[in-house]
């Protein structure tokens, strides 16, 4: 089996894996960070949205071994010294989630949303944007709310 | 998924040796559309060959009269280029309206391309705008490329270096999307290019993307949603599935042209 290194969450990290595991795998089994879901099997409901060299990419439909290298982030590594970030404390304050599957996916999709878009990102644009995660619970009323008003603090 | 050789050349060239040699191998760019085939068992290479770390492979030059895309750009490249936008605003929008994010993050459009998906956006803009498709071996008009449903000119093993779309003086892209796969359940693409020629071109509904010769026709004469008077797209032959009828489909072909003539810019 191929062995493969990369960063994650700051770390450097490495493991063997079958050229056919897929990141989601790699980060859930071999590091043991389970907080990326895995919500379907079609690339569609947004679950194991993680950040790869800074963007945000679906963590199932990305090989292990194509991330020789790379810096990964995960929803484990964004709160910093017992802080949450600013768009988990916000996801928090306004009720942004339910049973919490897509809340890790969300929050990273959020993240890079506001990067790419600024601290005055608009609801249109959050909606548009967030239309790859999806959310069985929400109604993602609350979901828009927390991204806009974590936009400000970020 | 079954298991594979990975590899992942530097150049071209290797990358197509790599081809060759392999029993039956694939090449991956974005992989966003093999690895969910593999994952629903529909495809399982022997080798998957990644052309993502190839130098030089993915970058946008725009040129006096056309804009050149190279085989590997991400969707989410030529959504953001400022040249893209400037020159050819319907492009830049389209790429934009691929997906989400995250697959716009990476998936390319020689991948999307090469695949020839009934509904996907890309190749509406290369036979719209009547574009260039350039590989590691010649150069092929978009109207020689889309042979049939999944289905290219390319010859196996055949890489796509370039995509070069001509400038036009105006053009719009219109896309009514899937609300579930954000695939278009129609997109048209219309240019007018510099001698008022008109080109229109439709994605999503039928097997494979295709012109609207009747359309063209009135709308190099009079470029205006008038034109389009009385000209309807015909159901026959048009896809039909549990998300529209053929019916549905040509009404919106009619509906989406309207609007991409108005908003042409
Ligand atoms: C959830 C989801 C939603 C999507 N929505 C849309 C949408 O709305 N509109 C749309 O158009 N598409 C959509 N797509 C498809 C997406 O745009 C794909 O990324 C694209 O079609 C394929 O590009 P890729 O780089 O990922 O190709 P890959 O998956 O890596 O490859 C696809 C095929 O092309 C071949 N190939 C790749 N690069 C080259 C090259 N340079 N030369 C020759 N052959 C090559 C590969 O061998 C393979 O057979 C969606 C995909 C997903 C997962
Ligand atoms: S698990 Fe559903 S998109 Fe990745
Ligand atoms: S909170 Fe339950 S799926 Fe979103």
């Amino acid at each position: 089996m191929p062995a493969i290194s990369m960063k994650v969450n700051g770390k450097a990290v490495s493991g063997n894996v079958e050229n056919r595991t897929l990141l989601v795998d790699f980060i859930r089994t071999n590091l043991g960070l389970t907080g990326t879901h895995v919500g379907c099997d079609t690339s569609q409901c947004g679950a194991c949205v993680v950040h790869i060299d800074g963007k945000a990419v679906k963590s199932c439909t990305t090989l292990a071994v194509a991330c020789e290298g790379a810096s990964v982030t995960t929803i484990e590594g964004i709160a910093k010294n017992g802080t949450l970030h600013p768009m988990q404390q916000a996801f928090h304050e306004n009720h942004g989630l339910q049973c919490g599957f897509c809340t890790p996916g969300m929050i990273m999709a959020s993240i890079d949303i506001v990067k790419r878009n600024g601290k005055k990102v608009s609801e249109e644009v959050i909606r548009r944007e967030l239309s790859q995660n999806i959310c069985r619970c929400t109604g993602y009323h609350n979901i828009v709310a927390a991204v806009q008003s974590a936009a400000e603090k970020m | 998924m079954e298991n594979f050789n990975y590899h992942r050349p530097a150049t071209v060239n290797a990358a197509a040796a790599l081809l060759k040699k392999s029993k039956g191998g694939s090449y991956m760019a974005g992989g966003h559309t093999l690895l969910p085939t593999m994952k629903q068992g529909l495809a399982s290479p022997s080798d998957i060959i990644d052309l993502t770390a190839i130098k030089g492979f993915s970058g946008i030059t725009i040129g006096k009269s056309a804009v050149v895309v190279k085989g590997g750009t991400t969707h989410m490249e030529v959504a953001t280029s400022a040249a893209v936008k400037k020159a050819i605003p319907a492009l830049a929008e389209l790429a934009g309206k691929i997906g989400g994010v995250h697959v716009r993050h990476k998936g390319t459009i020689g991948g999307s391309i090469a695949n020839s998906d009934p509904a996907a956006d890309y190749p509406s803009a290369c036979l719209g705008l009547g574009a260039t498709i350039v590989t590691n071996k010649r150069k092929i008009p978009a109207d020689a490329f889309f042979t049939g449903m999944f289905q290219t000119a390319l010859k196996d093993g055949e890489i796509i270096t370039e995509v070069s779309f001509p400038i036009p003086k105006k053009s719009s892209h219109m896309k009514f999307p899937n609300p579930a796969s954000r695939y278009a359940l129609v997109g048209v693409f219309v240019s007018q290019d510099a001698g008022g020629k008109v080109r229109v071109a439709v994605t999503g509904a039928g097997p494979k993307v295709f012109r609207v010769p009747d359309m063209e026709a009135a709308l190099s004469k009079s470029f205006a949603v008038s034109a389009l008077a009385g000209i309807s797209a015909k159901a026959k032959g048009l896809n039909a599935d549990m998300h529209a009828t053929a019916e549905y489909r040509a009404h919106l072909i009619g509906v989406l042209a309207r609007r991409a003539v108005e908003a042409a810019k």
